[in-house]
């Protein structure tokens, strides 16, 4: 269960999170949609510990995320970052096994390499790909690659910055059908963030609209479309009229 | 009025100022502290001591040489206008190993190596891999930063090492060659000449700035602000801290050696 009360975050004078509150019952797959530059991929590294909030609080099974242990905290999550954030000096699979070759969960080289190929081919990339370098691959592939590292030591907690931004509809299809499959599998908690209606319908038990720096509307994806919230409907409509500026 | 605006401003940059050297100060004492805590990253290690010491050979031995053999030049010109050029191997051997060696080396690992870590650990910053390595539960500071000044420390002094000998070879190669010094009574006198402190203060000396260069790329990465520009930044004031700093710290450290 992650619960977060009240956060606020601002940078300088621009106010991102201005009293977001969220919770994402353990084993559920919550979305957060929003438009870009709201505050999304802030609110996923303020629970991390990235960002610090300016105030507020964050609970991840009723524990501080902010004290305590970090190495185990960290331990329980995957994430996938908006733009991959793949280390360019090191081979694919060396990426994806990051965390098996190093530090506590640390495997035997053979085996971590057979995991990372594993993981590779479960987000649809070949075993040839594994001996290349991030840059030398297109950029949906990093996506994959990065979605790859962040399942490879299987967490109870997976974030996705958007994971099907930049993918062609087939293979945002398969994006969409394996964080479903993880999150049913596996019992993780997952929180995605997507502009991608598509993968929200596919992804979602609950979905959550940030705007203006709070949770505007937030329920079970079932209760969606007939919210009758303004704000929910211009968004899932993709309406340039209506209350959310376009000009931000 | 005015004088109080500047006054008022003048305050506010040295407050700026030390402010800054407090934070650089804590986070070279939090790198030297990650070198000798686990976990150790060996390949990260093993690939700074390359990129520093190795692949910085062809660089250091280009300026060390072409700097000796000109030193002598310069030696021989100014010590005729009183009759002194046979002073040439001495000065050549105490200018070398004392001052330029040090410095033109410490110069050169600012341009090359400080440079070279500031842009790559900015644009990790940019890209997100900072924040990647911390969900992956490794520390930034033990990953990229300790290898790196580790890697700087032991390394440095050894290119000033050979910087020096081959500083001294350029001069002995200038004098012998178009001078018209005899080779034994050259070499002689270089030996005869260096005291063990002046070999200990060069690669003392050659230590400190090569923890300046990799503790300040290393700080100007980390701290890199957001996108393209960011990085540029970064890599600019890196090269301009680490040099200014270790011209300052060269100071100092003649002052300690050679004063007392
Ligand atoms: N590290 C940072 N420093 C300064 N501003 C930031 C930083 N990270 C994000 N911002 C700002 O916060 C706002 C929200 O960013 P972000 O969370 O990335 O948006 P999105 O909802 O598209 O993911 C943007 O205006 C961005 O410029
Ligand atoms: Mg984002």
């Amino acid at each position: 269960m992650i619960r977060m009360e009240n956060v606020h975050k601002a940078f300088d004078d621009n106010r991102v999170l201005r009293g977001m509150n969220l919770e994402i019952p353990k084993g559920t797959s919550m979305v957060v949609i929003g438009g870009s530059g709201t505050g999304k991929s802030v609110a996923l590294k303020c629970i991390l510990g990235l960002i610090t909030p300016d105030s507020g609080k964050i609970h991840v099974d009723g524990q501080d995320a902010a004290q305590g242990d970090r190495d185990a905290f960290l331990a329980r999550f995957g994430m996938l970052f908006q733009g991959g954030a793949l280390f360019d000096s090191l081979p694919v699979w060396q990426n994806v096994a990051f965390r098996l070759l190093r530090g506590s969960l640390k495997r035997p080289v053979e085996e971590a390499r057979e995991i990372a190929i594993e993981k590779l081919r479960r987000v649809g990339l070949r075993e040839n790909v594994a001996d290349r370098f991030p840059a030398e691959l297109s950029g949906g592939m990093q996506k994959r690659v990065g979605l790859a590292r962040a399942i490879a030591a299987e967490p109870e907690i997976i974030f996705f910055d958007e994971p099907t931004t930049g993918l062609d509809p087939i293979m945002s299809g398969v994006i969409n059908d394996l964080i479903r499959e993880i999150v049913t599998e596996m019992g993780a908690t997952a929180m995605t963030i997507t502009h991608d209606m598509s993968s929200v319908r596919a992804i979602a038990d609950n979905v959550a609209m940030l705007h203006d720096g709070v949770i505007q509307w937030t329920g079970p994806v079932s209760e969606m479309d007939a919210s009758g919230d303004p704000y929910l409907e211009q968004f899932i409509h993709g309406r340039a009229e209506g209350p959310i500026e376009a000009v931000r | 009025m005015n004088l109080f605006a500047g006054l008022a401003g003048l305050g506010r940059s040295v407050l700026t100022l030390l402010a800054a050297f407090g934070r650089v100060a804590l986070f070279t004492l939090d790198a030297l502290s990650h070198i000798v805590r686990p976990p150790f990253y060996p390949r990260e290690f093993g690939v700074a001591l390359m990129h520093m010491g190795w692949l910085s050979l062809p660089v250091v031995g280009l300026t060390a040489v072409f700097t000796g053999g000109a030193l002598a030049l310069q030696i021989y010109a100014g010590g005729a206008r009183f009759n002194a050029e046979a002073v040439v191997p001495q000065i050549v051997a105490i200018g070398m190993v004392r001052e330029l060696g040090p410095v033109l080396v410490g110069l050169m690992i600012a341009a090359r190596v400080t440079s070279s870590i500031a842009a790559e650990i900015a644009t990790m910053k940019v890209t997100e891999q900072i924040d990647a390595l911390v969900t992956l539960s490794t520390h930034p500071m033990k990953y990229l930063v300790a290898p790196r000044v580790l890697a700087a420390l032991l390394t440095v002094p050894v290119l000033v090492g050979v910087g020096d000998v081959i500083g001294v070879a350029g001069g002995y190669v200038v004098a012998t060659e178009n001078l018209g010094f005899n080779a034994a009574a050259y070499l002689k006198n270089t030996v005869d000449f260096l005291e063990p402190l002046d070999i200990v203060s060069s690669l003392v000396k050659g230590a400190a700035f090569g923890v300046i260069a990799a503790v300040m790329g290393c700080y100007y990465g980390m701290t890199s602000g957001r996108g393209a520009q960011g990085v540029g930044r970064a890599t600019k004031g890196s090269v301009e801290a680490a040099a200014v700093l270790i011209l300052a710290a060269n100071f100092v450290l003649t002052g300690v050696f050679f004063s007392i």
